[in-house]
């Protein structure tokens, strides 16, 4: 049986500082859930083809695409990599993407 | 402590005004990540999961008070207040702009700090035994032929791209603090049966995927052919490593592959043709002249008086005291592992405070040990109540050096980019439940070391008990090692079996323990027991609620 698959989400970091930024409607944003889900593959494809606009200009590094789940709404990506990107490390407060999640 | 001398400070100040030119070009998109990168990464400047981190240098561990000071103002200026030392005894920064990367490098340099050789495959920042020029063990002090090293590989035209990087460590005593054997090459200075100081030099040690304990390349040096030796082994490894293959890179892949005998014999052909040409003699004048920056500090004549104080003190007194080489002096661990705390990390506050006790009480230096704790090298014994004190209000006075709350772990997936899973929790949690200081001093000493990915940052190969997070679909799962040793009976942990889950880990480690403790025999270190009994009675209490759940599930 086919593998069904997750809905994806495209992310990278700002070159200037490192950010991590999350893909939404041909631009950026901070927080995971402002981020633009692709429940179609080819979609997500497209998006990581056209940020590739925003590597070549040199405001982002490091695109790439990553499987969430929505639930209520709630956004959650599949890894815990991820989870902990959105969210900053678990053991400390300082997460700059914490108040965006 | 060494000082820069006009060719260092031009040479720096070059580096820092060439990378600021590079990060402009950058920015400006004259070049692409791809050119960028290297170029980057050659300044110990990398992108982790969350942001830039900044890698500085802290060569053979050695700090002054004005360079932990400006560690300090980096970390409140540039970063959240606050800095993770490293088992390569560097300082990490997790959240650096790359915008002011070029202002933090001419901060450090004007404290005759920099972030070259911390990254990329080049020869690294040397480590050196904590304890250097203060402890009665050694030969000598390591640190000069450290210092020596580290001139004679920074941008050494030969080995600046190599297959992969390349750690050296230095040590002068029996009992190694700087897990010689586990470099990819690593000095011991030594005295022969004549009596003469020389240098024995092992290869092929390693951590990683392919772990390896390092073999003896040659039992004695001579000291001026010392660089001529180091260079001869440098140049097989470059000439005969694999390029191929981004695992088999490392020089312990070579040495295995080939095996030591025929590794000898090919550095021995290169040393020969090196020391024909004479070009690498040491002068003894230079090692002269390197040595007198490391000259021991004028120590005050005062007799051997260790003051006495309350429970806590004593228990202070007995894991992070040790004996000095000077009579009235000792040497001071300042634990970076108080329970509940992140291994190796200090606030912006705790490294200022950490300065002014430095200066009050150890003759303006302080060590970083690869076990990611501080050292005050040089105390006067009747100072450690007054330093103990102040240390218990920076919540800095654990009495666990070597102890089991003195947990080793790398950054992991709290930050890395590389890691599988997260290695802080786990340490902390660990911590927790040994938290009482009367049952660690019961266990004695035992090394819990902690990796996030079989990188190995946090030397779990070394671990009497080493744990390995690894990624099962998504998530977090924790292996056990067990045997492992980073010191001069340096051995590699065996793996148990199937890895524990994030929240069954410390109960696995605690049964193991408790094992331990219910087998072992006077004297008996865990390491020495594990040697004993071997693996099985402990895998067997390690999954028995695996194997409870199992029969009655």
């Amino acid at each position: 049986m086919a593998k069904v698959q997750d809905p994806q989400m495209l992310t990278a970091n700002r070159l200037r500082d490192g950010e991590v930024l999350y893909w939404a409607k041909g631009g950026w944003v901070l927080g995971l859930k402002d981020g633009e889900v692709f429940a179609d593959p080819k979609a997500a494809d497209a998006a990581l083809a056209e940020s590739q606009r925003d590597v070549k200009n040199n405001t982002v590094v490091a695109t790439y695409l990553f499987d969430v789940r929505v639930a209520d709404g709630v956004i959650k990506p599949v890894k815990e990599r991820e989870i902990i990107r959105a969210k900053g490390p678990t053991v400390r407060g300082e997460g700059k993407q914490a108040s965006h999640v | 402590m060494y000082r820069y001398d006009e060719f260092d400070a031009k040479f720096v100040a070059e580096r820092v005004a060439q990378f600021r030119g590079q990060v402009e070009r950058r920015l400006a998109g004259a070049i692409t990540e791809d050119e960028f990168k290297p170029l980057r990464l050659m300044n110990g400047l990398y992108l982790q999961l969350h942001a830039y981190m900044l890698r500085i240098a802290v060569p053979y561990g050695t700090l002054s008070s004005k360079q932990l000071r400006k560690l300090a103002h980096i970390a409140r200026v540039y970063d959240k207040g606050f800095g993770h030392f490293t088992t390569r005894t560097n300082l990490q920064f997790n959240w650096i702009k790359l915008v002011d990367v070029p202002d933090i490098l001419s901060e450090l340099a004007s404290v005759e700090m920099h972030c070259i050789q911390t990254s990329g495959n080049c020869i690294r920042n040397v480590t050196a035994d904590q304890f250097a020029g203060a402890t009665p063990e050694e030969i000598e002090d390591p640190r000069p032929l450290a210092e020596i090293i580290r001139q004679w590989s920074s941008l050494h035209p030969e080995f600046v791209f190599l297959a992969r990087k390349f750690k050296i460590a230095v040590g002068a005593t029996e009992h190694d603090r700087a897990a010689l054997l586990y470099h990819d090459m690593a000095v011991d200075i030594v005295r022969n049966a004549e009596g003469q100081v020389g240098y024995k030099v092992v290869a092929g040690g390693g951590m990683g995927r392919t772990p390896y304990i390092a073999q003896t390349m040659s039992e004695f040096v001579e000291r001026e052919d010392i660089l001529a030796y180091l260079e001869a082994v440098l140049r097989v490894y470059n000439q005969d490593s694999r390029r191929d293959n981004k695992h088999k890179q490392r020089i312990k892949i070579l040495i295995n592959a080939i095996g030591v005998e025929e590794m000898r014999r090919r550095v021995d052909r290169e040393f020969a043709e090196i020391k024909r040409t004479g070009s690498l003699q040491l002068p003894a004048e230079e090692l002269a002249r390197i040595t007198a920056y490391f000259a021991p500090p004028q120590f005050e004549a005062l007799p051997d008086n260790m003051p006495f104080g309350d429970k806590a003190f004593e228990d202070w007194k007995k894991t992070n005291v040790a004996r000095h080489r000077a009579p009235g002096y000792a040497i001071a661990t300042i634990s970076l592992k108080t329970v509940g705390q992140i291994p190796g990390d200090a606030s912006a506050d705790q490294m200022d405070m950490i300065a002014d006790l430095v200066d009050e009480y150890s003759l303006g230096e302080v060590r970083v040990s690869h076990e990611q704790n501080l050292v005050l090298p040089h105390v006067r014994q009747r100072d450690l109540p007054a330093i103990f004190s102040r240390l218990q209000a920076l919540d800095l006075a654990a009495p666990n050096s070597g102890l089991i709350t003195d947990i080793i772990a790398c950054p992991g997936l709290d930050y890395c980019d590389l890691a599988n899973a997260r290695s802080i929790p786990i340490a902390q949690d660990i911590a927790k439940k040994f938290a009482d200081i009367g049952r660690q001093q019961e266990i004695g000493e035992l090394k819990i070391k902690i990796s996030g990915c079989i990188n190995a940052c946090g030397h779990h190969h070394a671990g009497h008990i080493g744990i390995l997070g690894v990624d099962k679909k998504g998530v977090e799962f924790y292996q056990l090692q067990l045997g492992g040793s980073g010191a001069e009976d340096a051995s590699i942990g065996d793996i148990m079996g199937p890895g524990f889950g994030e929240h069954e880990i410390a109960n696995a480690v605690e049964r193991v323990v408790n094992h331990y403790l219910a087998v072992r025999k006077d004297g008996e270190r865990f390491l020495d027991t594990y040697r004993r009994v071997g693996m099985e009675p402990f895998k067997n209490v390690a999954y028995q609620e695996q194997m409870y759940a199992a029969h009655t599930g």
